[in-house]
């Protein structure tokens, strides 16, 4: 595909600088690549911990450790930190790192505002933490900010607000990147239709996170005024209504969810024509039907809230949409299947994480097709299905494709590599205990226990006890990733170019570990 | 290597299945939605059932051919991958057999929305109104209205480190003082609303869940087709004891209801308030570990207009307060701050007399505090009025008469 590498590096550019500001003042899109996924991971640990308080308490019936006050804002801080400070910027730092490489660009087009956009977020998430030690503690209304309840939130309310809306700058901001460097950055020849997947569903979910987080800028300042300055956008008595917040919040949230899954669904289009020895099936459809998708998420939101009395018209409508998206997804999943047909396969940890994503994400797709049915959703909706549902998508769908993605590339990052044994101990754990934790919450809400409380009829005891171990080892089970990181990182067996035998594309022409400056000639692509 | 990965694994999962097949069965394991006893429930049952097997059947034919695939098409059987990228045919074919299998799906979906959304000709209207923590019904036809609050039992049980096992407590966090009662056979139209925050009722085996929200009105119907009793919960969260306000629904045969409303009429359940004492001793939760000899003076007096002594008054209001007031204010009055602020040494509780009743009765627009005056007599806010500013830590001295309720109430 290439027939440049870069052999011109290192005589007349210099390195990184020294010591902290390096971090501090970088504009090296490996370098902030590299912050984001190191922030993402730690934030994945505090959401994690939050997680580990939940699953604690409903180890079994009554009230154990915790006042269900703090129950409620651990269920909605776990929610906030493992969206936007776990799964988005993990995404981020993948697009920082790869996307250049991919497209034989040397840096990112806007570096000075790619750092701006990540040290945003460490002060942002840190305010966000703070406000655990406020005055009628974190907000404690569930993510989803739903006013009345939200306004009852004691003096942590402007703070969760600020907060929200540095995470919108700094997506915002990181996705203006994104688009510009694809645009103009590609190395001569190489066409929109000739693009990695990767770069491909990133630059589609760059368009959904500017259209989608102003939304959401827009109704959490709509809360603030209700708040503090008397309106009554969300308020009956005053002629507003709390169902426009629902509307305006999901019209934010749905795209949101294909935010934190596209990227994902990216990764897996790359490793597994990489481990199949094969190209990518269907290479067209599958970037017309992420396109499909992305459109489709901006007119199914109300899924989100059926039971809020819509009039019946709206009801149908929504549902039609909703499983219309069914139809471009079991594309996407139909290619990959087609990708592994008569390929020639290897299990590495990567393909194994990318294997297990197809299975499970598949699953979770199901039971998004179960909650599309508007009569079965007045019975699944708010309960543990619900939960288990998002979880299947978002832990083995999108966490998973995020470290199916750092396996695939921490060669390439490192210069290592990571040790093959541990990473699939690391798998296995995973995808045992993901299952263990989250399939028995299926048959949870089926039989009719809510989401978001903190004690339960006896009834739910058992599944809830199976659950509880389940999140335990799977949680423990991610210290082993840090482990293997680390131990890749500081040395192991020196990673080729090409790190695995059928890698495909532009960054695995350059050396391992990448050189500080990649591209400083851009290489063609015919 | 990969095999002692392998074997190791196994060891784990063969541990896993051990110690579940050890766990004490507290309770039958419930996999599936229940049936219901409305013909709206079991439509909902055949719908999720259906979607259920048309995603198994998929999840089978997909999961098959990668089964296969991973099996058969790996290097060391496979060392010669193919070369085919696409196939026209196939994308074609794999959009249109899901399309067709949607719209087959779609059909009988929209039909039982349709008949779900349809809430006329109803029977009997009750009025049902979600409050931070419990639920109000009012029989608008029949002229009775109560509160209905978790069980007295498990509000005990469920308070953090109570000592009680749950599973001592019969359905422990599905039981109410006052159950909604409802004839068997008859289309009973729900009209929910909030005072609060938005609420969701819910009782799966009656039909799905609906929201309650203030400052509208949603409606929801069933038709029970059997008698018994029916449990569930709110369903949307609601603020920090949203795990602790169940649902039950009664279905009575029509002699046993036309029976129940008559015995409501007797004993006084009707139109304004009830303060029965067995539902306000329920509703002081760790206050109602305190012996409760206050509380049943206080029945006695309920509903008492004559020119009251200061006892009396405090007696009741503290029945009228464990009702309504202490779950967001706490039985100790030291409330939730700053959310539900503390009522010990309270600037409105210690401040000019009125200014305390008006808040009662108009509550306080942008907070959590709602106007009570439609909900409460003017006996019982006096009283609530006199309680909080000579007990719960103040000493104010003064106390408030039904008259001036009134007064205010005018104004």
């Amino acid at each position: 595909m290439t027939s440049h590498a870069a052999e011109h590096h290192d005589e007349h550019h210099h390195g990184p600088e020294k010591g902290l500001k390096r971090w501090l003042f970088a504009t090296n899109h490996k370098d902030i690549g590299t912050m984001y996924l190191v922030f993402a991971l730690a934030m994945f640990f505090v959401g994690g911990a939050m997680a580990f308080v939940i699953r604690a308490e409903l180890f079994q019936p009554g009230l154990q450790f915790v006042d269900p006050g703090f129950f409620n804002q651990m269920t909605t801080m776990h929610a906030l930190f493992m969206i936007f400070g776990g799964v988005m910027p993990a995404f981020v730092g993948l697009a920082n790192w790869m996307i250049p490489l991919q497209v034989g660009a040397p840096d990112m087009a806007l570096p000075r505002m790619n750092n701006w956009s990540f040290w945003i977020l460490p002060f942002a998430f840190t305010m966000l933490f703070s406000t655990l030690f406020m005055d009628g503690g974190a907000p404690a209304g569930g993510w989803t900010l739903y006013p009345p309840l939200v306004l009852q939130t004691g003096n942590a309310f402007p703070f969760v607000i600020l907060s929200v809306h540095m995470m919108g700058i700094s997506s915002i901001m990181g996705s203006i990147n994104v688009i510009v460097t694809i645009m103009n950055m590609r190395a001569p020849g190489m066409t929109m239709l000739k693009m990695p997947l990767f770069t491909w569903t990133w630059l589609i979910t760059a368009y959904l996170l500017i259209l989608a987080m102003p939304v959401l800028a827009a109704a959490v300042t709509m809360l603030l005024t209700d708040h503090y300055a008397a309106t009554s956008f969300f308020n009956a008595a005053g002629g507003g209504d709390p169902v426009m917040f629902q509307h305006i919040f999901w019209f934010f949230g749905h795209p949101e969810v294909y935010i934190m899954i596209l990227p994902a669904f990216g990764v897996i289009s790359e490793i597994i024509p990489t481990f199949a020895r094969k190209k990518l099936f269907g290479y067209s459809a599958m970037v017309y039907a992420t396109a499909s998708i992305a459109f489709l998420s901006f007119i199914v939101w109300a899924h989100h809230m059926f039971t809020v009395g819509m009039p019946l018209s709206g009801e149908l409508f929504f549902m039609f949409a909703t499983m219309l998206i069914a139809v471009p997804t079991g594309v996407k999943v139909f290619n990959w299947v087609s990708t592994m047909w008569r390929g020639s396969m290897t299990f590495e940890t990567p393909m194994l994480f990318a294997v297990a994503f197809v299975f499970l994400f598949t699953i979770g797709g199901f039971s998004g097709l179960m909650l599309a049915i508007v009569p079965a959703d007045f019975q699944y909706h708010d309960t543990y299905f619900v939960v288990a549902h998002f979880h299947y998508v978002l832990v083995p769908g999108a966490v998973f494709g995020i470290m199916a993605g750092v396996y695939y590339w921490l060669p390439k990052w490192s210069g290592n590599m990571y040790n093959e044994k541990l990473g699939k101990l690391h798998f296995w754990l995973s995808t045992i205990f993901v299952n263990v934790t989250f399939f028995p919450q299926h048959f949870l809400g089926l039989a009719g226990m809510p989401r978001r409380i903190p004690d339960y009829a006896t009834q739910f005891a058992d599944f809830n006890l199976i659950s509880s171990i389940g999140a335990f080892v799977f949680g423990l089970s991610q210290l082993l990733f840090v482990y293997i990181i680390w131990q890749c990182v500081r040395g192991g067996t020196k990673a080729t170019d090409e790190v695995w035998e059928g890698s495909h594309g532009l960054e695995w022409t350059l050396p391992s570990p990448a050189p500080y400056h990649s591209f400083e000639l851009p290489p063609t692509v015919r | 290597m990969y095999e002692n990965t392998t074997r190791q694994m196994m060891k784990w999962v063969a541990g896993l299945v051990a110690t579940i097949a050890m766990l004490p069965t507290l309770a039958a394991w419930e996999l599936n939605m229940p049936k219901g006893i409305t013909d709206s429930s079991q439509e909902i049952y055949g719908l999720h059932m259906l979607i259920f097997y048309v995603c198994v059947w998929i999840g089978v034919v997909v999961f098959s051919v990668m089964i296969y695939s991973i099996i058969k098409h790996r290097k060391s059987v496979h060392p010669e991958p193919a070369t085919f990228t696409h196939s026209n045919v196939a994308e074609v074919t794999w959009t249109a057999v899901p399309v067709i299998i949607l719209i087959v799906m779609a059909y009988p979906a929209a039909k039982t929305l349709v008949k779900l959304e349809d809430s006329s000709a109803s029977d009997l209207t009750i009025q049902v109104t979600g409050y931070q923590w419990n639920w109000h019904y009012e029989y608008p036809e029949e002229g009775i209205s109560f509160y209905s609050r978790l069980s007295q039992e498990a509000n005990i049980a469920r308070q953090v480190n109570s000592g009680i096992d749950p599973t001592s407590v019969p359905n422990y966090l599905r039981d109410v003082d006052n159950p909604m009662v409802v004839p068997v056979g008859k289309k009973i139209r729900l009209l929910l609303t909030a005072a609060d925050v938005i609420h969701a009722w819910w009782v799966p085996e009656l039909t799905g869940k609906r929201d309650a929200i203030p400052g509208f009105v949603n409606s929801l119907w069933f038709k029970a087709n059997r008698t018994g009793t029916f449990r569930g919960q709110c369903a949307e969260l609601c603020g920090r004891d949203h795990g602790f306000m169940p649902i039950v629904v009664k279905v009575l045969s029509e002699a046993d209801y036309a029976a129940w409303v008559r015995d409501r009429a007797d004993t006084g359940m009707t139109a304004a308030v009830t303060t029965a004492a067995t539902d306000s001793a329920a509703d002081a939760g760790a206050a109602a570990l305190d012996p409760p000899v206050a509380v049943a003076a206080a029945a006695s007096t309920s509903g008492g207009d004559a020119a009251p002594d200061m006892t009396a008054l405090i007696l009741k209001g503290e029945s009228v307060y464990a009702q309504h007031c202490v779950a967001c204010h706490q039985a100790n009055g030291q409330g939730l701050p700053p959310a539900f602020p503390a009522l010990t040494a309270g600037a409105i509780t210690t401040g000019p007399i009125d200014g305390h009743i008006n808040i009662i009765l108009n509550g306080s627009p942008g907070t959590a505090m709602i106007a009570f005056g439609a909900l409460l007599s003017d006996a019982d806010i006096a009283a609530v009025v006199t309680y909080e500013r000579n007990a719960l830590g103040n000493s104010v001295g003064d106390m408030a008469a039904p008259a001036d309720v009134a007064a205010l109430r005018g104004e």
